[in-house]
């Protein structure tokens, strides 16, 4: 193992946050800074040829290698784990950019009840028996103090939208059941395609509120605060897994990678992974790293910030015998708890016209969130939250799009007859898609697997996770409204999928995966405090989707973005300068 | 060494392509009485010849267009599983093995080579020559085997994926479906087309970008 010169900050993971506390700290300070990047470099300029459904929609060329590193999953503590061997429901990235390069750049902003979640419901519904086994957290931080971070990140990025909560104003149009806006978003929203305008009229016609979904992708030329500027979308339909061929798609490579890649107090190091973070005393002194030619190296640092995946964060502290691991029986330990996903779940449906759903852009549709939240729920019928509907037109490539069937059309599968009603009905059919927030549980949680090893003979991370009757009754829910917004638009209803009876790891659901080293007000109850710094070893931070104590009804990267800059104003603006626990 | 195999396929599908072999040389096609010899990567001429029969069945010429043998489906089939994936090279492959519940998806240790190999046996040699209605029972009885569902997914794929892949040949499969390829923009077309074909002859991706793209089945590791 080769020792390196000590710097003053490592930065375990290349992707959206951490390249944004990377260029926060050389842009604010003159502090030295390296970053570990287990995957592949990459630049904004190789997407240029990218626009390839096979390799990279089907084959999933830019996530995780799994042949080197997967996760196992049970379904409870009483089962043994197997591992996740191929692709299923979810998707994580690697390289640098990491997931933020083949995102489809969806941008919400979490409403003001997710972070205060467990005060809301203790409010809302006192002794409710679906809240037994809840374990729903406060943040430690409120919308309205993060309202200004949100707004940083907006600006960055170039999202494009409506408002509908300017500063306590509703605006017809926008999304009405948001949280308070400062301002209005940097862009105007997306030009429309034809099934999110059916989808738009159909769902305001029936006393509903749509709204364009908030996206990430330009809807027109746009220069942000850091001097960047992008061309608007082309809407070809290649984001979602793809990097974007224009950068048209707010991606690391095209805002942050640029400011960052000639600081003489900036190195990016590829294709290494952490494989400890070493730590004595309370305090962290650096990572272990392996990399692409096998080589190991300590690199000693002063401050080490982890912002890889939710998944790799987690397991690192594991590995690295940093912290206390939950246990679900005692219900102690911070390690690995409040393991969340997303709740999920779509109704197909079919009209006798051509839809071009292979035009469109990551984020453009609309939405609806009167079932979102506090909005529509029913206790009676074992719902307490429930969340969004959207008609969405990411852009379909002929393989995702080919083969839909309305029922009753034939039995077939293959041959002739299959393949007459496959080709008269394509292109006549899309999805109404639902995202809810899924509650944490006492009994989901990840801890490291006892059997299955990497490349390295490292233990995987193990996931314990299964469904609950409160995700079934979110889903029971979106599936009947759903049909019911697509029978008004004059659509046959098709095939539907809710959560099922089980957690499966077969179909994609989200890459929203949240938890193991959450944010609280409590050192008893979390891992880092509001400010992102790890509760005991206060030279630890921690970034990403890793430290939600709950998942939101929306897309996470936006609100992982924001927190980063409040982490980084603490770590700048408060830690630099007087060393030590900030909470 | 091993002998290179070749299977004779139609020519109106390989407008003067050229053909890579496994080693790495390119092999230009020749055109003779409307037919013409691919040398193959991982089928030998016989398996070769099943599975295109077999995907013949499964996505036929009929009187609704042509299909998996004008397309070369088995191209396509061929150049996957003589590639990375076909050897497993990005899925997990540690044991041990153990048997689990459909939620937790494909737990064999057999790759889609060996899946392959073992399923194209089954169908016996004497598949490619059979009667329709007798390979059609043959392919019904296997219906519900991984094989069979691997055979159909990619008999899709090779019909309607970008044909730097070796299938979807003369974009045969995106005419079949009106899909314009990959283009770049669709910013004046997106609001305007509502309801109605976006009829644009298909383009390829290398027609698009104007130049070689090489499929991640065709790179050195």
């Amino acid at each position: 193992m080769q020792r390196l010169k000590p710097v003053d900050v490592v930065i375990v993971g290349g992707g959206f946050t951490g390249l944004l506390m990377a260029k926060e700290i050389t842009a604010r300070t003159s502090r030295s800074v390296v970053v570990l990047e287990r995957g592949p470099a990459r630049t904004n300029g190789q997407y240029s040829a990218g626009m390839d459904e096979l390799d990279y929609a089907v084959r999933l060329r830019m996530m995780q290698n799994l042949a080197d590193e997967t996760l196992t999953h049970r379904h409870s503590a009483k089962a043994s784990a197997v591992p996740v061997r191929q692709y299923g429901s979810f998707q994580p990235g690697t390289g640098t950019g990491g997931a933020g390069e083949h995102w489809g750049a969806l941008s919400y902003r979490f409403g003001p009840d997710v972070f205060r979640l467990e005060s809301d419901l203790r409010e809302k519904h006192p002794g409710s028996k679906i809240l037994e086994n809840v374990t729903a957290q406060d943040w430690g931080v409120t919308y309205d103090e993060l309202e200004l971070n949100y707004y940083r990140a907006e600006r960055m990025m170039g999202v494009s939208g409506k408002a509908g909560n300017l500063r306590g104003q509703k605006v017809e149009g926008g999304n009405v059941f948001e949280g308070p806006r400062s301002q209005e978003f940097p862009l105007p929203p997306h030009k429309t395609s034809y099934v999110a305008d059916r989808f738009r009229t159909t769902a305001r016609d029936s006393g509903y509120h749509p709204y364009p979904v908030p996206s990430a992708t330009l809807s027109q030329t746009y220069k942000n605060p850091d001097g960047i500027t992008r061309a608007g979308c082309q809407y070809c339909g290649y984001c979602t897994r793809f990097g974007c061929m224009i950068g048209a798609k707010a991606q690391p490579t095209n805002l942050l990678l640029p400011l960052v890649e000639h600081k003489k107090t900036f190195a990016l190091r590829a294709g290494c992974q952490v494989r400890r973070v070493l730590h004595r005393d309370g305090m962290a002194e650096g990572v272990t790293y392996t990399d692409s030619a096998g080589n190991e190296f300590e690199q000693p640092a002063r401050v080490v910030i982890l912002s890889s995946w939710t998944l790799n964060n987690v397991r690192l502290l594991l590995l690295s015998k940093l912290g206390e691991p939950y246990d679900p029986a005692t219900a102690k330990g911070t390690l690995g708890r409040n393991l969340t996903h997303q709740v999920s779940g779509n109704v197909r449906f079919f009209l006798n016209e051509y839809l071009n759903t292979f035009m469109g852009a990551g984020g453009l549709g609309f939405a609806i969130d009167d079932f979102d939240g506090n909005n529509a729920f029913d206790p009676a019928a074992g719902l307490l939250r429930g969340g969004q509907l959207r008609m969405q037109a990411s852009g379909e490539g002929p393989l995702a799009a080919f083969g839909h069937i309305p029922p009753g059309e034939t039995k077939a599968v293959w041959g002739s007859e299959w393949k007459k009603a496959a080709l008269k009905w394509h292109d006549k059919s899309s999805q109404i898609s639902f995202e809810g927030g899924h509650f944490p549980y006492r009994q989901n949680y990840m801890d490291l697997d006892p059997t299955y090893t990497d490349k390295f003979g490292d233990p995987l991370i193990r996931l314990t996770l299964d469904w609950t009757d409160h995700e079934r009754a979110q889903t029971d829910m979106a599936i009947r409204v759903g049909s019911e917004i697509a029978r008004r638009m004059g659509a046959k209803v098709g095939a539907s999928r809710g959560v099922g009876a089980r957690y499966s790891v077969t179909y994609y659901q989200s890459t929203h995966i949240q938890g193991g080293t959450i944010m609280g007000a409590s050192p008893e109850r979390s891992v880092v405090n509001p400010c992102s710094q790890h509760w005991k070893t206060p030279n630890l931070w921690i970034t990403g989707g890793s430290t939600f104590p709950q998942s939101a009804s929306g897309n996470p990267t936006l609100t992982m973005l924001a927190m980063t800059y409040r982490a980084a104003d603490a770590m700048i603006d408060r830690y630099f300068k007087h060393p030590g626990a900030l909470a | 060494m091993k002998r290179r195999e070749f299977l004779t396929v139609p020519v109106k599908g390989l407008g003067g392509v050229l053909i890579y072999s496994l080693a790495g040389e390119a092999i230009r096609v020749q055109a003779q009485d409307g037919v013409v010899r691919v040398p193959l990567r991982f089928f030998n001429e016989a398996e070769a010849r099943t599975v295109q029969a077999a995907c013949a069945r499964i996505f036929p010429a009929d009187d609704s267009g042509p299909g998996a043998t004008e397309a070369n489906v088995i191209v396509y089939i061929d150049h996957q599983l003589a590639g990375p994936w076909g050897a497993d090279k990005h899925r997990y492959t540690k044991g041990p093995w153990v048997e689990s519940m459909p939620e937790h998806g494909y737990q064999g240790k057999e790759n889609p080579r060996e899946i392959y190999r073992a399923g194209v046996a089954k169908l016996g040699g004497d598949f490619a020559s059979l009667a329709l209605a007798a390979q059609d029972e043959r392919l019904r009885a296997i219906e519900k085997t991984l094989f069979f569902q691997l055979l159909r997914t990619h008999t899709i794929e090779g019909m309607f994926s970008d044909p730097l892949h070796g299938g979807n040949a003369g974009l045969i499969g995106w005419q079949l479906i009106g899909y314009p390829g990959p283009l770049m923009s669709y910013r004046d077309e997106i609001d305007k087309y509502h309801g109605m074909p976006f009829e644009a002859k298909p383009r390829s991706l290398e027609q698009v970008v104007g130049r070689k793209v090489v499929g991640w089945e065709d790179e050195k590791e």
